[in-house]
C-alpha cells in the first residue's frame, strides 16, 4: 500500500483512475446488464430497409404506419419477437382470409424478417427475440416443462404437443415441427388464439424447460411408433386397419383353403 | 379306439394309447371323446370372427397375469424416483401410476406385455363387434340360439366393463378425466344419483379408494364372469349345432363340414397362432396409451384429445352431441338431462334393441321352427337395414366423439361438424334403413331375374324371319338351390276383431299393433322363385321366357294377398 501511497500525486495518476473506473463500470454493466437482443443492435439502415418491405407487404393491413385498420391489429409495441415469429413461420404476410393465419413456407428471407421486425420494434418498446441460449432445450428440466406444459398448454396442443382443435375452424397447431425459437416466441407473444405467457407468468427458465419437454417428445415414443400421439381415437382407428385387418385377412385366407 | 368294452379290441400298446385306455376305463371319456373329436364343424372364413374374441381374450388373461405380478393398486402418494422416463422423475404421483411406469421401464419385456395387453382389449372388443355383425346380419340368432345371442350380448357389456376398469386402472390424466365423467354421469342419476358416486368412490370423487374397487373388478369380478359366459357360450354352440350357410345338400337337419379333428382343430390352432402373433407385432412396434405422456392424476388439467378407448367412444359422442341447455333446477334440485339422456338413455336404448331383437323379430315372424341355416342379408331387407342402421348411429356417435380429432386434420370447424352430427344421429340411421332396404329388394330381384332367366352368355342370335335374340344359359343346380330357398315372410294375419257373436275380442288391440310391426318387416318383399314358375318359364322356348318374365310377380306388397306355395 505504501508504494501506491507515494505514487499517488504521480502525473499520470488520473488517468490511470479514470482508466480503471471505465474498465470495472463497462465490466460489470457487461455482467448485468440484459442479454442485448437482435433488433436492438439494429442499425438505422435495417429499420429503413424495414419500414420498406413493410410498406410493400404489411401496410395494406396494418396501416401504413402500422397503427393497425379494421382489417388487422396495431402492431406498435408487439415488439421484435412477435414480428420475427410470424414472418419466419410463414404466417404473415397473410396470402388469404381464413379461421385463422396458418403457418406456411416463409415469404421472407432472415435478413428480411430481421429489418422488419429491427422496423417494428422502432416503433414502440416489445417483447425482443430471444438468444439462442435462451431457447435452447438441452439446457432445461423437461420433467418441470412437463409439469407446466400439462398445466398451461396441453388442454389446446394435447398432452405432448400434436395439436388440437379450437372453436369455429381455429386449431392449436402441431409442435413438432415448430423450431425452439419459434415455441418461445408463441409463449412470449401469444400469436392468434394463444393467449400471452409473460415473463411473470411463467420465467424465461421455464419457458426453456417447456422447450426440452416438446424436444424430448420429438424423439418417439418407448413404446414403437407413436401412430400421431393422437391418443385413443388414433388407437382404436389403427387396431381396426392393421390389426382387425390382418386377422380377417388370415381368416379369409385359412377359410379359402378349405373349398 | 378306445370304446367302453375293452374285451372285444385289442389292448392298446403304446404309452399313449394305455393311459387313454386306463382313463376311459376309469371315466368313460372316450364316449365324449369320440363325440367331440367326429364332432362336423362347417367351413367359412366368417365362422372364425369369434375366435378373433376367443384367442384375444386368451391373450388378455395371459398378459394381464404378467401384468399383475407388478401393478400395485394404491392410491397413496409417492414420488416417482426412477431416470427414466425422465419427464416423470421426482413427480408426486399415485402408487398405482408409479407401479405402472415402474413395470413400463424397469421390468424387462414390462411395456411390450402393457401395449400386448391393451391392443388385445381393443381387437377383443372389435372381434366381438364384427362376431356379432355375423350373427345379427345372417340371422343366427334364431330359434334355437336366443339364448345364445343374450350370453353374448352380456359379454359384450361385460367386455366394455373390462375396457373400462382396466382403463381407469393406471391412474393417469386421461383415466381419471374417463372416471370425472363416469362420476358425472352416476351424479346425473336423479335422486340415487349423488349416494351412488359417494358409495363407488368412497366419498367425494376421486377419494382414495376407487383404483383398489376397479382393480378387483378388472381382475377378479369381470374376467370371472366372462370366463364362465365364454365357457356357455360355447357349450350352447355345440348343444346346439353351429349354424351353417345355404346351399346345395345343406339342410335343417344336417351340418356339412369338417370334422373337429383334425381339420377344424388344426384351422383353430393355425388362426390362434396367427392373432397371438398379430397382437405380439402390435404390442412389440406400436405405441399404445403412454401414460406418461399424461401425466398422474390431478383433476385440473384435461389435455386435448381427451378420449376413451373406441369401444367407448359412442359415450363420448353422444355426451358431445347433447346441448347443454337441457339442465333444471326443479325445486332446488338439479336435473342434468343433458347428462342423463346421452350417457343413460341413449345407451340404454341401444342395449335394449340388441338384447330384445331377436324375440320381436321372432313374434313378428310368427315361425316358430328352428333354423339351423343361415339367412343370406338380402333375403331379410328390414333385418339388414336395421343392422345397417344401428352401426350408422354406433358410428355417429363414435366419430362424433372424435369431432377435434376430425376438424383438426380435415380444416374443418367444429361446431360444424357438431352441428351436423347432431342432425345425422337423427337423419343417418333412417337414411341407412331404406337405402339397405332398397339395395337387399334390389339384390333380390336380380337373384329371381338370374334363376328364371339364367346367365346372359353376350351370344345374339339370328332367326329365319330377322329377329335377333340373346341366348341366356340356365343356372346349375347350386346356383338355382342358393337363390330359391328362403322364406319370404308374409305379415302375421290375425283374428278378426270381433267374434261370430259380435262380442269384441280381447287382445286385438295388441294382435293388431304387432300386425303393424309385422307389416314394417314384411310388406315389402320378393317372393323366390316357385318350382311352378320355373316349370312355366324352361317348358316354354327362351323367347317366350323373355316375355313371361314381365308378367311375373316380382314385388310383392300389400298384406297377405300371396299364398307362398312350397
Amino acid at each position: 500500500m505504501k508504494a501506491l501511497a507515494a505514487r499517488r500525486h504521480h502525473r499520470s495518476a488520473p488517468v490511470v483512475l479514470l482508466l480503471l473506473a471505465l474498465l470495472v463500470t463497462g465490466g460489470v454493466y457487461a455482467a448485468l446488464a440484459p442479454s442485448p437482443a437482435k433488433a436492438d443492435t439494429a442499425s438505422t439502415a435495417d429499420i429503413e430497409t424495414g419500414k420498406k418491405l413493410f410498406q410493400a407487404n404489411c401496410a395494406t393491413c396494418h396501416g401504413p404506419n402500422a397503427e393497425g385498420t379494421t382489417e388487422a391489429p396495431s402492431l406498435v409495441g408487439v415488439g421484435a419477437a412477435a414480428v420475427d415469429f410470424q414472418v419466419s413461420t410463414g404466417r404473415m404476410p397473410m396470402q388469404m382470409n381464413g379461421p385463422q393465419a396458418e403457418a406456411k413456407p416463409p415469404q421472407m428471407d432472415e435478413e428480411q424478417t430481421a429489418a422488419l421486425a429491427a422496423y417494428v420494434a422502432s416503433l414502440g418498446a416489445g417483447p425482443a427475440i430471444p438468444t439462442d441460449e435462451q431457447v435452447d432445450g438441452s439446457l432445461g428440466d423437461a420433467a418441470n416443462g412437463m409439469a407446466l406444459f400439462r398445466t398451461n398448454c396441453a388442454m389446446c396442443h394435447n398432452a405432448v404437443g400434436a395439436g388440437g382443435a379450437l372453436s369455429e375452424g381455429k386449431f392449436a397447431p402441431s409442435l413438432f415441427e415448430t423450431s425452439d425459437r419459434n415455441i418461445y416466441q408463441a409463449m412470449l407473444t401469444g400469436p392468434q388464439s394463444m393467449p400471452v405467457f409473460n415473463d411473470a407468468n411463467i420465467t424465461p427458465e421455464e419457458k426453456r424447460d417447456i422447450v426440452a419437454f416438446i424436444d424430448e417428445q420429438r424423439e418417439g415414443s418407448a413404446g414403437g411408433l407413436s401412430l400421431g400421439s393422437l391418443g385413443p381415437v388414433s388407437e382404436g382407428l389403427w387396431a381396426w386397419v392393421v390389426g382387425l385387418g390382418l386377422i380377417i385377412g388370415a381368416a379369409v385366407w385359412i377359410g379359402a383353403k378349405s373349398s | 379306439m378306445s370304446t367302453t368294452t375293452p374285451s372285444s379290441v385289442a389292448e392298446p400298446t403304446t404309452a399313449i394309447g394305455k393311459t387313454a385306455d386306463f382313463l376311459d376305463q376309469r371315466t368313460k371319456v372316450g364316449v365324449l371323446a369320440k363325440q367331440l373329436v367326429r364332432k362336423v364343424f362347417p367351413d367359412h372364413w366368417s365362422f372364425m370372427l369369434g375366435e378373433i374374441a376367443l384367442f384375444s381374450f386368451v391373450v388378455l388373461i395371459l398378459s394381464g397375469f404378467f401384468l399383475t405380478m407388478f401393478f400395485e393398486p394404491s392410491m397413496a402418494l409417492t414420488r416417482y424416483e426412477n431416470e427414466h422416463p425422465a419427464s416423470m422423475h421426482g413427480e408426486l404421483m399415485s402408487v398405482a401410476f408409479a407401479s405402472t411406469l415402474d413395470m413400463s421401464f424397469e421390468v424387462r419385456g414390462g411395456l411390450l406385455m402393457r401395449q400386448i395387453h391393451h391392443w388385445s382389449a381393443l381387437i377383443f372388443m372389435a372381434g366381438i363387434v364384427v362376431h356379432m355383425m355375423r350373427v345379427f346380419f345372417t340371422g343366427a340368432f334364431r330359434k334355437p340360439r336366443e339364448l345364445n345371442w343374450l350370453v353374448g350380448v352380456t359379454m359384450l357389456i361385460l367386455g366394455l366393463l373390462a375396457g373400462f376398469t382396466g382403463y381407469s386402472l393406471p391412474d393417469d390424466v386421461l383415466s381419471g378425466n374417463g372416471l370425472r365423467i363416469t362420476d358425472g354421469v352416476v351424479k346425473s342419476i336423479p335422486i340415487i344419483g349423488s349416494y351412488l358416486s359417494y358409495f363407488i368412490f368412497g366419498g367425494e370423487f376421486p377419494g382414495e379408494h376407487i383404483v383398489p374397487r376397479l382393480f378387483t373388478l378388472h381382475i377378479l369380478v369381470v374376467p370371472a364372469l366372462l370366463l364362465a359366459l365364454i365357457g356357455v357360450h360355447l357349450f350352447l354352440m355345440v348343444l346346439n349345432k353351429h349354424t351353417q350357410y345355404p346351399g346345395g345338400g345343406r339342410t335343417n337337419n344336417n351340418v356339412v363340414g369338417s370334422p373337429a379333428v383334425p381339420a377344424f382343430a388344426t384351422k383353430m390352432g393355425g388362426n390362434f397362432f396367427i392373432i397371438f402373433g398379430v397382437l405380439a407385432l402390435m404390442g412389440g412396434t406400436m405405441a399404445i396409451n403412454n401414460v406418461w405422456n399424461y401425466g398422474p392424476y390431478d383433476p385440473s388439467p384435461v389435455s386435448a384429445g381427451a378420449q376413451p378407448d373406441w369401444y367407448m367412444l359412442f359415450l363420448e359422442g353422444s355426451l358431445r352431441l347433447m346441448p347443454g341447455q337441457t339442465e333444471y333446477v326443479i325445486g332446488g334440485y338439479t336435473l342434468s338431462l343433458n347428462i342423463l339422456i346421452p350417457a343413460v338413455v341413449i345407451p340404454g336404448l341401444l342395449f335394449t334393441f340388441l338384447f330384445v331383437y331377436p324375440f320381436i323379430e321372432a313374434k313378428v315372424t310368427g315361425d316358430h321352427r328352428e333354423h339351423h341355416l343361415l339367412d343370406r342379408p338380402r333375403n331379410v331387407p328390414v333385418r339388414t337395414g336395421l343392422g345397417v342402421a344401428f352401426l350408422t348411429a354406433f358410428i355417429i356417435l363414435a366419430l362424433a366423439g372424435s369431432n377435434d380429432l376430425i376438424a383438426t386434420h380435415f380444416s374443418l370447424s367444429i361446431n360444424t361438424i357438431t352441428w351436423v352430427f347432431r342432425f345425422l344421429f337423427f337423419a343417418g340411421p333412417v337414411f341407412a334403413f331404406w337405402i339397405t332396404k332398397r339395395i337387399c329388394l334390389g339384390l333380390q330381384r336380380k337373384d329371381r331375374e338370374l334363376v328364371l332367366h339364367g346367365h346372359e352368355t353376350g351370344r345374339i342370335v339370328r332367326f329365319a324371319n330377322g329377329e335377333y335374340i340373346e341366348v341366356h344359359r340356365p343356372l346349375d343346380e347350386q346356383e338355382r338351390w342358393l337363390r330359391v330357398n328362403y322364406d319370404a315372410h308374409a305379415p302375421l294375419e290375425i283374428e278378426p276383431a270381433t267374434d261370430a257373436r259380435g262380442v269384441k275380442r280381447k287382445g286385438y288391440k295388441q294382435d293388431r299393433r304387432w300386425q303393424r310391426l309385422s307389416r314394417f318387416f314384411f310388406e315389402d318383399r320378393v317372393e323366390p322363385v316357385t318350382p311352378a314358375e320355373l316349370a312355366a318359364a324352361h317348358s316354354h322356348g327362351e323367347h317366350d321366357e323373355l316375355e313371361s318374365a314381365h308378367t311375373a310377380p316380382e314385388l310383392v306388397s300389400g298384406s297377405g294377398n300371396v299364398e307362398r306355395e312350397h
